[in-house]
């Protein structure tokens, strides 16, 4: 009994100090240091490859000698997607780790809890791995930088190709029940306001705990829809596609948005052949499209992929999305010329000019300015011809012309 | 409270007001929400541990408590300090109403029927009608309380020695109950409910009371939680909050007030300890602790401890008798 206890200390003991014998050899050179939660475990587990290949990135910058000379630290936590645990793990990156940053937290709840205490606390908070609009408020929130193309803009995006190209839609819309479905909601809303507001004819909602959206789908059908409008996740993209065909409805148009419109994670376990014809909008390149066989960007990303996140799916657009995210953040710490003060940091962030990443689509630049802290604002309509998505029309702005 | 015992809680007392002094402000912050689940497990403990209804929708009251706290602050512009009562009375009615209906319920379908309530309070926080007041998903922000000015303290010490206050205060309401007549009429219905009712017990009044009772605690609990993290959204409380709480009970110690504070320090870092053994598998590793414990500790840590206070008062009194 008391070795055992004693042995039981230790190992605890170890477990407790392991994470601080790490920083105190790490603060020995120079080094700059991020932190970040993700939701490696819970109901967003999913997304938890977005902060693993951020990890295998920084570590293979540190290999090739760090930033300016600085290594960077990232420290990775997770939070289960549940926000009192992303208020404590925050806490203890800034307090306790002394971060000089935050990196992609992940969730639109989790950012919503943390958002006034990080900047209460002036630490840089970039690039949040959401796409709700009110990160962009660089006013009243000067420490938040978004990242994703906002989801007011995706909505008003498809509310303005619905319109010019079937002025009589009925459209049906299935929206997740929380800040990420009800914003994409109002981009669309924005655009069909006064007399348009009637387009829309039935509305449900699903909580991301739900098991299914079959019953969701079976009661939008039911309202005669022709004009289908997926605002879900990746799993529940993947089965509202597969159910709409299944249930015989198959909508003339059959729109999924941008966060549930993987070709890997979503449209493949949906069936290829149900995903016939669905249209989303992008605006970083398709792992699986064809067009990108050869193009250097990809093939830098799948080296990479190959080499230094091997457990890592390549089908995953979030892989994709995380490589382009991990690259802004490294442009940003090359544009602090060393000075990783967090004032600085902010400026560095606050000074992205026509920076463009090969994984992006061509035509879409980064901007971010002390006043516009989205960075990313621009996207092209593609559709799904049953093995790939095909981009058309053209790159269209922030507030989508 | 034999003076042994009131030896062990003054010392207790005197650490936990000392620690804040030791620790940085991020750990002061972790151990008030160990108070918080403390405060639950005891309320919940009162239920299942001594009432013997086993409870899967706690997490239901915590969150009645927290969005209470937050909306009287939000809206009302309530002081926090005074938006811990009322946590605790709306939620002993509704925990009242709640075990009105419980009471034809026995065992594991009470535990199923609580299951649902822990499951339907995150969704009914985000319903439309509501969302005026709720947020809905968005949650609401509450803001943090500044310590009074001459205490000089910061606030996260504050809000501790705040919780702490709480906690002490319920502890020996806690006692005080539980040690008592009521106490033993609890264990009695727990234990055989018809010869309690055939010693005169009124076991639905006590039953449907206990439900109350224990609800006052966890809602207190949810609305300090609430004023500590600063924020109060659905998924703060999805059913794994109840699983957790449950968990913390068992841990920690059935029918045993000190346990909850042993299965509050276990449901507060075991992730945190989980998490860093092994990134891939927190949950493994979790689960892994859960086995050790319950396999070392089959009545808990409270359980342990009384065992071997007893391996060693034992001799000693047989020493003095002789």
């Amino acid at each position: 009994m008391t070795l055992n206890r004693r042995k039981t200390l230790a190992i605890g003991a170890a477990a407790v100090a392991a994470p601080y014998l790490n920083t105190v050899y790490a603060q020995a050179k120079k080094e700059v240091k991020l932190g970040q939660t993700m939701p490696y475990s819970g109901p967003a587990s999913a997304y938890g490859t977005i902060g693993k290949l951020h990890q295998a990135f920084f570590k293979k910058v540190n290999a090739e000698g760090g930033v300016n000379g600085a290594m960077v630290n990232l420290i990775s936590l997770d939070d289960g997607y549940s926000p009192p645990k992303t208020v404590e793990q925050i806490r203890r990156l800034v307090e306790q780790d002394n971060v000089d940053a935050l990196f992609q937290t992940l969730g639109t709840p989790s950012n919503s809890a943390i958002h006034k205490y990080v900047n209460a606390k002036k630490i840089p908070h970039l690039f949040v791995a959401t796409g709700a609009t009110k990160w962009n408020d660089a006013k009243n929130y000067p420490w938040t930088f978004g990242f994703n193309l906002s989801y007011q803009t995706e909505g008003e995006i498809y509310a303005k190709y619905i319109l010019k190209n079937r002025p009589n839609a009925k459209i049906a819309i299935l929206y997740q029940n929380d800040d990420y479905g009800k914003d994409v909601l109002a981009g669309v809303e924005n655009v069909l306001k006064g007399d348009k507001a009637k387009m829309i004819v039935a509305r449900a909602t699903y909580e991301v705990t739900d098991p299914t959206v079959d019953s969701q789908i079976l009661t939008l059908k039911a309202s005669g829809a022709d004009t289908f409008i997926n605002i879900t996740t990746p799993k529940f993209a993947a089965q509202a596609i597969r159910r709409v065909y299944d249930s015989g409805w198959k909508p003339p148009l059959n729109i999924v948005n941008n966060v549930g419109a993987s070709v890997g994670s979503v449209l493949t376990p949906a069936g290829l052949d149900k995903s016939v014809d669905v249209i989303t909008v992008q605006y970083y390149k398709d792992e699986s499209d064809p067009t990108w066989k050869d193009d250097p960007a990809m093939l830098e990303w799948r080296a990479f992929m190959g080499k230094h996140y091997t457990e890592g799916n390549v089908l995953d657009a979030s892989n994709v999305y995380a490589y382009i995210t991990a690259n802004l953040m490294l442009q940003t710490l090359k544009q602090c010329n060393g000075n990783y003060s967090k004032d600085n940091i902010k400026k560095a962030a606050e000074s992205i000019k026509n920076w463009k990443h090969g994984l992006l689509l061509p035509g879409i630049s980064v901007n971010t300015s002390a006043t516009d802290h989205a960075p990313i604002d621009q996207a092209q309509l593609s559709k799904f011809d049953g093995k790939k998505w095909v981009l058309f029309g053209e790159v269209l702005g922030g507030g989508a012309g | 409270m034999n003076r042994n015992q009131a030896i062990g809680v003054a010392i207790a007392i005197a650490l936990a007001c000392a620690l804040p002094f030791v620790l940085g402000n991020y750990t002061t912050f972790q151990l008030t929400m160990a108070l918080c689940y403390a405060i639950a497990l005891m309320g919940l403990n009162m239920l299942t541990g001594y009432n013997g209804q086993i409870s899967l929708g706690h997490g239901a009251f915590f969150a009645i408590g927290a969005y209470t706290a937050a909306i009287l602050m939000d809206k009302a512009n309530w002081a926090y300090w005074a938006t811990i009562p009322v946590a605790g009375l709306v939620c002993l009615v509704a925990g009242f109403l709640f075990g009105l209906p419980a009471l034809r319920l026995e065992g594991l379908y009470l535990a199923v029927a609580t299951l649902a309530l822990g499951n339907a309070v995150p969704q009914i926080l985000k319903h439309k009608g509501l969302e005026h007041w709720t947020g809905g998903s968005m949650g609401v922000v509450i803001i943090k309380p500044e310590a009074p000015e001459w205490t000089g303290l910061n606030q996260d010490q504050w809000l501790y020695y705040f919780t702490l206050l709480w906690v002490v205060l319920l502890f020996f309401a806690a006692w005080n109950i539980l040690r008592g007549r009521v106490g033993r009429a609890l264990v009695a219905i727990r234990d055989h409910p018809i010869a309690a009712q055939a010693m005169g017990i009124n076991t639905a009044i006590y039953k449907s009371l206990t439900f109350g009772v224990s609800a006052l605690y966890t809602g207190v609990a949810g609305a300090l939680a609430a004023i500590a993290v600063q924020f109060a959204s659905p998924d703060s409380f999805t059913i794994f909050l109840s699983l957790t709480l449950l968990i913390g009970m068992v841990v920690g110690g059935l029918a045993s007030i000190s346990g909850a504070f042993y299965g509050a320090l276990f449901i507060q870092f075991t992730p945190n300890i989980a998490d860093q053994i092994s990134k891939a598998a927190p949950w493994a590793i979790y689960g892994v602790f859960l086995i050790g414990f319950m396999y070392l500790m089959p009545s808990g840590v409270a359980g342990l401890i009384r065992v071997v206070r007893h391996k060693v008062q034992v001799p000693l009194s047989r020493k003095e008798t002789r």
